[in-house]
This record gives C-alpha cells, sequence and structure tokens, in this order.
C-alpha cells in the first residue's frame, strides 16, 4: 500500500483545512471545532451506573478525519464516554443513559438503531490487547468472517492491507497461521489495532492503547495514528501528555463527570481558557 | 542536626531462649508434620489398593505347579497350591499349624474344585514331570495325566502323543469355530426371518385385517414363508448334528490322580499344558494366552471362567453413549445459566439445586430412569412403534439407552459446573472485543467464548466419564444383566441396538465376586475383572486429557489476554 506521509509539514495546519479557520490566537491554530463537520456529536450526555452518575451533561463535536484525545484524571469518566460511542455499556447491566450521540447525523441510542451495524462502523481498542485465541489470520479478519464474507481473495486482501496499515504485516506476513497469543505484547495490540480497521469503520476509538506498551512500541503506534488520520476518524483516551500533544488535533479535558474544556490541542496546552485544565496539564493538579 | 539516642535494635539472630519443642511450635514444624502424614496416609492407601489389585489380577493368570500329595488316610490329590495360612485358634485344639489350600480341580469328579490341607495331615508330596492341567469349556479344569488320544481311525498312546495332542487341539478349535459359525450366522439369520415373519403377520392382525381377503392372502403368503424357513432351520440342524457327531469323533482320554480314567471330545478342551516340565518361555505363553482369552472372549460356567469381553464391550459402548449424551445437555445448560440468563436469586437457587443433585444416591437416579426413560418413554417407544411385539418390551424394558440416559443424568451436575467456571474464566476483554467487532452475542458465545472455554469443558467430560464408568447400582435396574445373550452392536441392521440389555465391568465384579457359586474359583476373576476396569477408565480418561490439553494449546490464553 502507498502510504507516504510527509513528516515535515506541521500537522495542524493540513492545506485542506486552513482555509477555514480564522480568528486565531495562537499561531497555527486548527479551526474552532464548531465549524467543522462533526463525525460524532454528543448531546446532553448523562450517564449512571446503577444509583451513582458518572457522566453529566457532555456536549461535545468530534470532527471527521482528525485525531481528538480525551485526558483527564482517573475514574473521570473518560472510557464510559468512548463506550458510549458504540454503544459498549448496553453489555453492563444496570447502566442508564439520557441525552444523544449522533454518528454521521444519526442518533444511535434512538429506536429502530441495528446496534451491530452500529458497531461495525466504529471500530474499538482497548487498553489490555485483547486477541482472540485463534490465528493472527483470523483475527484479522474475524469481523469479515461474522459478516459471512468466506471468499478468499477478500479476506487476503484485507489481511494485508490491516497488517499494513498497523505497521505489522512485515513482522508477521510469514506466520499468519500461527496462534496470536504467541506475539509481543506490542505486536498483540497492533494486531487488535489492524483487527479493528479491517472492516473499515468510519471512527476508530483507542482506550489508552500504549499504557501497556515500551516507549519504541508506542513511537510506532503513535505514527500508525498520525497515518490513520488519512482515512479515519480518531478517539483516542490517554494519560500521557506528551502523547496527546503528538498525536491529537483536538483535546478535552474531563473531570468527576464533566466535560471542563474542548479544544485545539495546542490551546488546550498552551493557553487553555480554565484554570482546572491548566492545573492538569501542567502537572500541578491534585 | 541534633544526635539522636541510639536506638536498640532486636538482634536478627535465632532466638535459642526457649526449649527446642516450644522453637518447632513457633515455627509451625508440626503442622508440616501434620500435612504432610494427611498425604503419606492418603497416597499409601491408593498405593496399597492398586498393589493388592494389581498383583491378585495380573498373578491370577500365572500357570502354577502342579503338586501330588498325599495324605495319611492314603488318598492322593493333585492340585495347585493358591495360598498357606497359619491355622487359628490354640495349639491343644489344634491350632497353631500351616494349613494350604489347594485347588484339586476335577469337579465332574470330586464336586468340589478347592480344599483346605492341613501340613499336618501329609504324608508325601512330589511334582509328576508329566501331570497336566487341561481346561474345559465345562466343569473347570482336569488335573491328571494323560492317557491316550482317541482319533477316527487311530488311536495313540506312544511317543509324540503330547506334541500330536496340542497340534489336535489347535485342529479341534478350528473345527469347533466353523460349527459355531454355522450356528450364529446361519441359524441366527433364519430365526430372524421366521421372527419378522411372526411379527408381520401379527402387524396384519392388529390392523384389523386380517378376515379381508387382502389380508387372508397376505398370512398364508407370511405362513408360507415361516414353513419354508422351519424347513430350512431342520435342514440345518441335522447338518450341525452330523458336523458335531464328526467333531466328537476326536476324543482324548485323561486319568485322574486316583485312577478314574474319562474321555472328553478334545474341541472341548481349551488348553492343556504341564506346568511341571515347563519352562518360563512356556510359562509366559500360557500366560499370555489366558489373558487374552480374558479380554477377548465370552464368560463360561456362569462367569467365573473364560472372558469378559462382552462386559469390556458394553462397559465403553455405555460409557462412549453417556458421554455424547451428556456433554451437549450440560454445555447447553450451563451456558443458559452463565449467559444468558438474569443473574439473580432464581439463577443462583438453579445453581445450587444442580450442585446438590450431584449429592443424590446414584439407586435413585437408577429407580428414576427405570420409572420415566424405561417404562415411561420406552413404554409410549413400544406402543407406538413395536405394537407387534407386545407384551416382551423393546425399549419398555432396561437397555443399553436408558442405562446411558439414566448415567448422563447423574454426571450432567459435573459438566453444568465444570463448563459454568469454564465459561467465567473467559476474560471480559475478549467478549468485549468481539461484540466490539460487530459480533453478535450467539456468534461470541459460538466463536469466541466456547472455544476458549473447551478445555475447561472437556476437563468436564473427563470426570463425569470417569464418574460414569465406576457406576453400578442405577446399571443394576436399567439394563445390565449378569450375562447378554448379543452384543450391543453387530452386524444385523440397525447395528447398534440401544435397546438391549448389556453385560457391564462393574456389575460383573460384583456379579461373580457375591452371586458366584464357587468363589475360590471366582476370586482372581475378581481381581482381573476391577484391574481391568481401572484399566479402562485411566485409558478414557486419558483420551480425553490428552485431547484436552491439545485444545489447551490451540486457545491458550496468552499473558496479555
Ligand atoms: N462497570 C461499572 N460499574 C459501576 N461503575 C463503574 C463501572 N465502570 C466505571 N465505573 C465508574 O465510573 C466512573 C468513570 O469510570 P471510567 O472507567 O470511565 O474512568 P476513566 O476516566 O476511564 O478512568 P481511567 O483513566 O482510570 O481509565 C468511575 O467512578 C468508575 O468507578
Ligand atoms: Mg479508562
Amino acid at each position: 500500500m502507498d502510504r507516504t506521509i510527509i513528516e515535515d509539514e506541521p500537522r495542524v495546519s493540513r492545506p485542506t483545512r486552513e482555509t477555514r479557520g480564522h480568528e486565531l490566537e495562537l499561531e497555527g491554530l486548527p479551526p474552532d471545532v464548531e465549524k467543522l463537520d462533526p463525525a460524532v456529536e454528543v448531546k446532553e450526555l448523562s450517564l449512571w451506573y446503577g444509583e451513582s452518575q458518572a457522566l453529566f451533561d457532555v456536549n461535545m463535536r468530534i470532527p471527521e478525519r482528525m485525531v481528538t484525545a480525551f485526558i483527564g484524571p482517573s475514574g473521570c469518566g473518560k472510557s464510559t464516554l468512548l463506550r458510549c460511542l458504540n454503544r459498549l455499556n448496553d453489555l453492563i447491566p444496570g447502566v442508564r443513559i439520557s441525552g444523544t450521540v449522533r454518528i454521521q447525523g444519526e442518533d444511535i441510542y434512538g429506536s429502530g438503531i441495528d446496534v451491530i451495524a452500529l458497531r461495525k462502523r466504529t471500530g474499538m481498542v482497548f487498553q489490555k490487547s485483547n486477541p482472540f485465541p485463534k490465528s493472527i489470520y483470523e483475527n484479522v479478519i474475524y469481523g469479515l468472517r461474522i459478516d459471512g464474507q468466506n471468499r478468499r481473495s477478500v479476506l487476503d486482501e484485507a489481511v494485508e492491507r490491516s497488517l499494513h496499515a498497523a505497521g505489522l504485516w512485515d513482522e508477521v506476513k510469514d506466520r499468519l497461521k500461527e496462534s496470536a497469543m504467541n506475539l509481543s505484547g506490542g505486536q498483540q495490540q497492533r494486531l487488535c489495532i489492524a483487527r479493528a480497521i479491517a472492516t473499515e469503520p468510519e471512527v476508530l476509538l483507542m482506550d489508552e492503547p500504549c499504557s501497556a506498551l515500551d516507549p519504541i512500541a508506542t513511537a510506532r503506534i503513535e505514527a500508525l495514528i498520525t497515518e490513520l488520520r488519512e482515512t479515519y476518524t480518531v478517539v483516542i483516551v490517554t494519560h500521557n501528555m506528551h502523547q496527546a500533544t503528538r498525536v491529537s488535533d483536538y483535546t478535552a479535558f474531563f473531570y468527576l463527570g464533566n466535560l471542563i474544556e474542548f479544544g485545539p490541542t495546542k490551546k488546550i496546552f498552551q493557553k487553555p481558557d480554565k484554570k482546572q485544565t491548566e492545573d492538569y496539564v501542567t502537572g500541578r493538579f491534585g | 542536626m541534633a544526635a539522636h539516642p541510639r536506638r536498640k535494635t532486636p538482634s536478627l539472630r535465632v532466638r535459642r531462649d526457649a526449649p527446642v519443642w516450644v522453637q518447632a511450635i513457633r515455627r509451625g514444624d508440626p503442622f508440616v508434620w501434620l500435612t504432610g502424614s494427611a498425604l503419606t496416609a492418603s497416597m499409601l492407601m491408593i498405593v496399597g489398593i492398586l498393589l493388592l489389585i494389581i498383583v491378585n489380577g495380573m498373578g491370577s493368570m500365572w500357570p502354577k505347579e502342579l503338586v501330588r500329595i498325599e495324605t495319611d488316610e492314603g488318598t492322593p490329590f493333585l492340585g495347585q497350591i493358591e495360598r498357606r495360612e497359619t491355622i487359628p485358634g490354640y495349639v491343644e485344639e489344634g491350632g497353631g499349624g500351616e494349613r494350604f489350600l489347594m485347588r484339586i480341580a476335577n469337579r465332574d469328579l470330586y464336586g468340589i474344585d478347592f480344599r483346605w490341607f492341613d501340613e499336618s495331615e501329609v504324608v508325601a508330596r512330589e511334582k509328576p514331570e508329566d501331570a497336566l492341567v487341561a481346561e474345559r469349556l465345562e466343569w473347570g479344569p482336569f488335573n491328571g495325566f494323560l492317557v491316550e488320544l482317541r482319533l477316527p481311525g487311530e488311536t495313540i498312546a506312544a511317543d509324540g502323543i503330547w506334541d500330536r495332542f496340542q497340534r489336535e487341539i489347535d485342529a479341534a478349535h478350528d473345527r469347533y469355530g466353523r460349527i459355531e459359525e454355522v450356528e450364529e450366522e446361519e441359524v441366527g439369520r433364519i430365526n430372524e426371518e421366521i421372527e419378522s415373519a411372526r411379527l408381520a403377520i401379527r402387524e396384519i392382525e392388529l390392523e384389523g385385517i386380517a378376515d379381508t381377503p387382502e389380508g387372508r392372502r397376505r398370512i398364508a403368503a407370511l405362513r408360507e414363508e415361516v414353513d419354508r424357513w422351519t424347513a430350512e432351520y431342520e435342514q440345518l440342524r441335522e447338518r450341525l448334528g452330523e458336523l458335531r457327531r464328526a467333531d466328537e469323533e476326536y476324543r482324548v482320554v485323561l486319568r485322574s490322580v486316583r485312577g478314574e480314567v474319562r474321555d472328553y471330545a478334545i474341541s472341548h478342551i481349551v488348553r492343556a499344558y504341564r506346568p511341571n516340565e515347563m519352562g518360563i518361555p512356556g510359562k509366559v505363553g500360557i500366560y499370555l494366552s489366558r489373558l487374552w482369552e480374558f479380554v477377548s472372549q465370552d464368560p463360561r460356567e456362569s462367569n467365573t471362567e473364560g472372558g469378559i469381553f462382552p462386559a469390556i464391550f458394553g462397559t465403553v459402548l455405555m460409557t462412549l453413549i453417556m458421554t455424547i449424551a451428556v456433554v451437549p445437555l450440560g454445555v447447553l445448560a450451563a451456558l443458559y445459566l452463565r449467559e444468558y440468563a438474569k443473574q439473580g436469586p432464581i439463577v443462583s437457587a438453579v445453581r445450587i439445586a444442580v450442585n446438590n443433585l450431584a449429592g443424590v444416591p446414584s439407586i435413585v437416579f437408577g429407580l428414576f430412569g427405570l420409572g420415566f426413560f424405561a417404562y415411561l418413554v420406552g413404554g409410549a417407544i413400544d406402543s407406538t412403534f413395536y405394537p407387534e411385539r407386545l407384551p416382551s418390551p423393546t425399549f419398555g424394558g432396561g437397555g443399553l439407552l436408558w442405562a446411558s440416559l439414566t448415567l448422563a443424568l447423574l454426571t450432567v451436575p459435573v459438566v453444568i459446573v465444570a463448563t459454568e467456571e469454564a465459561l467465567a474464566a473467559v476474560p471480559t476483554g475478549i467478549r468485549e472485543g468481539s461484540i466490539a467487532c460487530g459480533a453478535s452475542k450467539f456468534q461470541t458465545v459460538t466463536r469466541i467464548v466456547l472455544p476458549s472455554a473447551a478445555p475447561g469443558i472437556m476437563t468436564g467430560a473427563i470426570l463425569a466419564m470417569a464418574r460414569g464408568a465406576g457406576e453400578v447400582a442405577p446399571l443394576m435396574i436399567t439394563g445390565v444383566v449378569k450375562l447378554a445373550p448379543e452384543l450391543p452392536l453387530d452386524g444385523t441392521f440397525p447395528y447398534l441396538h440401544l435397546e438391549r440389555k448389556f453385560m457391564h465391568l462393574g456389575f460383573h465384579i460384583y456379579d461373580v465376586g457375591f452371586q458366584s457359586p464357587n468363589v475360590e474359583a471366582a476370586k482372581p476373576m475378581v481381581y482381573a475383572t476391577t484391574l481391568l476396569l481401572i484399566l479402562i477408565v485411566v485409558l478414557l480418561n486419558l483420551t480425553a486429557i490428552i485431547v484436552r490439553n491439545k485444545l489447551r494449546d490451540k486457545y491458550k490464553t496468552g499473558a496479555f489476554g
């Protein structure tokens, strides 16, 4: 696959988007999120685990084909919000939700929504890599197999494309039939990314994808996210401030279930509007 | 900085101020000894049982030497010494001496097989080189001496008689085997034809068309068929009679140690050997041939002689059918309990009930199996599908299928519990991974959860098999018999006869050991059968364990899984 990226180019000011941006306070800021087409639109979203409320009236527009980072202290509801976007919270008994979440304009909690179809349009990568106890090949094409796709040529093509995209192809191309359990932790995580993008979803949700990885594997995955941005809308939860600044275009800061501030990453880290945000990103939090 | 007073630190050296035993208690040594001895005691008991069974089971087939003794009354005896013991009681009352048990055999002559002799009453003993043991199809072994062979047209009494005898035994077995083959196949076929014609007539009568011209015509045709087959049967019987008479012309004359002379058809001699002049290789040969007879032949002499093949066959077949029935049932039930049912007090109650089911006495399951499966379900099957055979039951009595299903019911809690545990152990991560890929619950369960739980499910199946193969009580009333005329699997359609009664090693042990008229003769059989049952259970389990480990390798969940 042909995926050349021009590393020197400042990522925050891609020419295609630049034309839309104005009123910039900081140099090279991307446009305000309100002015971009949203891939995901969250409106007045509140969520309860049984009696305890985990999200309070969250409103945000996650822009299309950009990387959006969720940051905030542990337990502030980042994963919870992420799991609302593909309705994974449905699996947990006692969860109650109010408000709306729209993906490409469709209310995913509305009536008559096919949850399965929704999940096929939103790939997810988990904090703990979770390859299936199957071969590498079968792991990648799992999403296609459950769709009933059995054509060899289609599957082979999907495996090669996804593994290339996940930067794993060269390492595993000779052992596709081996168990995925024999891969290293970093390779397993990249395999999970390949699995998530094999069905070509519109939105890629990543929950701390690098937290169990060493710096080299982390760097590879960050490079990968940068590449994926060309095709996908990426939402990434991270505890690593440097990672947020390195990979994301926009950043949302959460605190105790509330969305405190959401804006261009550069702004959040250099000149945030809220004192809480500033304290957190500068490490004076506590 | 102000100087702090130096704190006195306790020494790290072992304190030796208390007595040694107090120190030991402090360290917890007695507890270690206690746990160790408990383990040792358990191991010793298990190893003891196994050794007892192995020694007695394996040793019983070794050919023992024949001893000729003479008692002070002047009567000679010839037999194998089975065991010796000290006579219980005071010396003044005749106790304290040694006595031994001898298998004097020749039950047709003496009426008993075994006899105790006091060491003090024996005046002479020797081991005659040419003494022989001839194992017979009836009456057990004959201990004595070879006199002559009476073959058609010749009588052999001189040199080379022993070798000729051995050859004649082999030839006679071939002859006899052919006769039996004819008997089983031809006679069996004719009987079947007659029986099916008879059932067809009965069916016509049940349909109520026997008095119509059509019915009369068909019945007449069937009657004719029966007559034809009966005539053929008569012919066959005549032919068989001839063959038998020809076979009986080959005879061997034997003499007992007291001089009684008897002649037997050679084909009725299973094997003959002279243990006193035999070397180790010869004895090994006899041992192996007896072993082979034991595992491959039908029982004889009310199960105290011959083999136990039908019981092995029945045990294995029943265990397999039980496993085939219990695993799907248990796995499906566990799947519902763990994956689909809403967890709450009702599910917990069901779970407790299932666990307690494992504690219900097995005979209760047997009664249930007899009442529900055999009488209710089987009775319904009989009146629907086999009305012409009534009142003799087909499925309406105990049989292989009902016994297997009863045991499946007995062992299903084991499978449910094991499967539930295996399902619970499947990491949430990979379940969510599958769901997030857009898989439905059903796809997640069948493609991810079940394969990952397969090793655990196999463990449950192994435990169920081990439990089921050794169970006896419920089988006694749901289809096991002491002697089954036919195997449940044979060459006649539909090959697997699930309604047939069958034999089982566990019941065989009980039957031979406690219901046999000839306890001493049956003893080796009991040990050997027990050993075999243990071996079969081990073998079945080993197979299942190998399969499980294969699965485990295939679906192992890595450190990051
Ligand atoms: N399954 C659950 N049942 C009940 N409460 C839950 C559940 N999952 C999360 N919570 C609660 O919801 C709140 C938000 O949790 P969440 O996992 O979204 O935090 P997070 O921001 O992802 O934290 P971290 O950075 O540690 O992953 C926490 O207070 C947590 O205790
Ligand atoms: Mg989290």
